[in-house]
């Protein structure tokens, strides 16, 4: 089988599973300074997905391409660390604001430039938003098929890909075509950790942004070592029309956001002990709630 | 009036669930906007299919038929509904946050270059003042939606790039009968002259659905386990408990991610919406996440170690205590009380 080329796409969010009480502002607005970043859970799937690949079929090249601020060069390092072969930053204040649509362009244009490519894997969504949606909206930009939710690729052929979807009421096994884009789903297997040697050859890895503060240092390092300057891409460099990107691009608006309060209930409050157990079970059957 | 549209999806002659709740809530914002409502339905076999959607209320219904067109796959799905949408001009647009909604929808999108809110769970109509433009909108779709993790609702409105477009969660919507005798214009839709070949390029090799036995959404009673639970072994507690009881077993996202408990059986914003007349949440914190999900129950009763777990501010009953005590009580009061 020849190698294959991937990119796997892959984003930095902000860590909604471990919402604390002071994650929201008094107005119900979300406070991102008290919410820690971590690498999309799904994306980390899709990350393994692919790396299995490349351990499957040696020589198979896989590039990690994220967007997103200056502090998600993160996910870049993170990739090197596991065993991507390369990683692409695209970052450009007039990106931010986006909604999925104007997102999706975006990392497209990214994508037309990397131009060679057999297989897109990303995570089914990301736990910011929980949309889905910038898969199958990159898919259909490149006028490629999709495959969503996908749990294990079970083979890999010339002309072909074999790959278990994982749908809500049981699984499905289906074939593509190359190329082709996979979003993973989050019972496929965990990603590989870090590689210690990896961390040693990648932890100086910086874009050009990131060194901008001057580091006589690094700077030095990274003539030596090219391997070490992240590509950074801005709106120019993907050929992105302005009104398709950023807040501009994005038909979806937040008007108004609510924080949720739990309406308080008038408890009946019971210990564990006989008497109160056996007088709330008759309360029950009397009032025909069970029984 | 532009029209409300509606995905309806369609398995063994038998349109689902989901599909009928969207009809329902796509009427209801119809009859708000003096609207038509429209719908369409890609499957197979599907001779007849209109007496299971025109009941509520559909004004138009676009049938492809083809034994290509099912089960589903993307391609060609997105092919038939993005022709009928470019003709039809609809100003809102619905599908289920399902597996196949949750994958056309975003492909539709981009095609039509539109805005599409993902799992709301309240749509109403509405205006809105844009500053910048100084004008009013009116009647756009609030689409609106849990945001980071539960903590917050999001009101998301789309004034520009129509149609507007969003996917909704299973269970929210309530399904509702609009005239059993309505009548429906039946448009069939010549499915070979829309997809071509290349739109079945993906091939399904095998395909194992289980027909759901677990139907949480129906059942009067739920017993539902938590982190606290601790095991798989003690879930066959809250097992016994619901047998005993005519209920079913459901479980938190965390219960799940513990591997207690089948993802099938979850319970809240990730899984399922319930509202039974009873529901038990046993060694279950709540977290918004999962408490969006059955706060709708006519009656809580939360067991749990710790008197100060948020969701006992939804229950009637709070019982402190642990739950290997307590549900075995609960199981032995029911039988000698019960007739």
């Amino acid at each position: 089988m020849r190698p294959l080329k991937i990119i796997v796409l892959a984003k930095q969010v902000p860590d909604t599973r471990h919402v604390g009480p002071d994650a929201m502002k008094p107005d119900g607005t979300v406070n991102r300074g008290k919410l820690s970043t971590v690498f999309n859970p799904d994306d980390l799937h899709a990350l393994e997905l692919a790396l299995n690949i490349k351990d499957r079929i040696p020589g198979t090249q896989v590039t990690i391409l994220t967007m997103g601020p200056q502090k998600a060069a993160d996910i870049i390092r993170e990739g090197y660390y596991r065993g991507v072969d390369d990683g692409i930053m695209i970052s450009d204040r007039r990106f931010g604001g986006a909604d999925t649509l104007a997102t999706s362009y975006t990392i497209v244009q990214a994508i037309k430039k990397i131009a060679d490519y057999d297989l897109i894997v990303g995570g089914r969504q990301a736990i910011d938003g929980d949309t889905a949606q910038v898969g199958p909206q990159c898919a259909d930009k490149l006028n490629i098929p999709q495959v969503t939710y996908v749990e294990e690729i079970l083979e890999i052929k010339e002309d072909e890909i074999i790959a278990r979807r994982r749908l809500e009421t049981g699984v499905e096994t289906v074939s593509a075509p190359y190329p082709v884009l996979m979003t993973v789903h989050g019972s496929s297997p965990d990603c590989r950790s870090r590689k210690a040697k990896k961390v040693m050859k990648y932890k100086y890895a910086r874009t050009k942004t990131e060194m901008r503060k001057g580091d006589p240092v690094l700077e030095a390092l990274h003539l030596k070592r090219p391997h070490l300057v992240i590509p950074e891409w801005s709106v120019e460099d993907i050929n992105a029309d302005v009104t398709k990107i950023g807040l501009a691009g994005s038909p979806t608006k937040v008007k108004s956001v609510s924080s949720i309060v739990l309406t308080a209930t008038e408890s009946k409050v019971l210990t564990d002990s006989d008497s109160d157990i056996e007088g709330m079970i008759k309360e029950l059957i009397k009032h025909h709630t069970i029984g | 009036m532009k029209s409300v549209f509606v995905y309806c999806e369609v398995e063994n002659q038998k349109v689902a669930e989901i599909s009928q709740e969207l009809l329902s809530a796509g009427k209801r914002l119809a009859e708000k906007l003096g609207a038509p409502l429209e719908a369409m339905v890609n499957g197979k076999d599907l001779k007849g299919i209109e007496s299971q959607i025109a009941p509520y209320g559909v004004d138009k219904l676009f049938v492809g038929d083809d034994t290509r067109l099912e089960p589903y796959r993307t391609l060609p799905h997105a092919a038939l509904v993005t022709k009928v949408l470019k003709q039809e001009d609809p100003q809102i647009v619905l599908f289920g946050a399902t597996s196949v909604g949750r994958d056309l929808a975003p492909r539709i999108a981009s095609k039509l270059n539109c805005g599409l809110t993902a799992d709301t769970t309240i749509l109403d109509i509405g205006d809105h003042f844009v500053k910048k433009e100084k004008k009013e909108y009116t009647d756009l779709l609030y689409a609106i939606r849990p945001a980071f993790g539960g903590s917050i609702m999001a009101n998301i409105i789309n004034w520009d790039m129509h149609p507007q477009m969003a996917t909704v969660r299973e269970g929210v919507m309530k399904k509702e009968i609009f005239d059993a005798n309505y009548k429906t214009k039946v448009i069939s839709v010549k499915v070979n002259e829309v997809v071509s070949d290349t739109d079945f390029v993906v091939k399904i090799i095998e395909r194992h659905i289980e027909e759901s036995e677990v139907n949480l959404k129906d059942a009067p009673i739920i017993v539902a386990g938590g982190y606290g639970v601790g095991s798989k072994e003690n879930f066959d507690l809250l097992k016994n408990l619901a047998n005993i009881l005519g209920g079913e077993v459901g479980g938190s996202r965390a219960a799940v991610d513990a591997g207690f408990i089948d993802h099938n059986r979850q319970i809240g914003q990730t899984g399922t919406t319930v509202r039974p007349k009873l529901y038990i949440a046993a060694g279950i914190s709540g977290a918004i996440q999962h408490t969006a999900g059955m706060q709708d129950a006519s009656l809580i009763i939360s067991i749990n170690n710790d008197p100060e777990a948020p969701i006992n501010a939804l229950a009637d009953y709070v019982i402190t205590g642990d739950l290997g005590i307590v549900i075995p009580k609960m199981i032995q009061y029911y039988k000698e009380n019960a007739k």
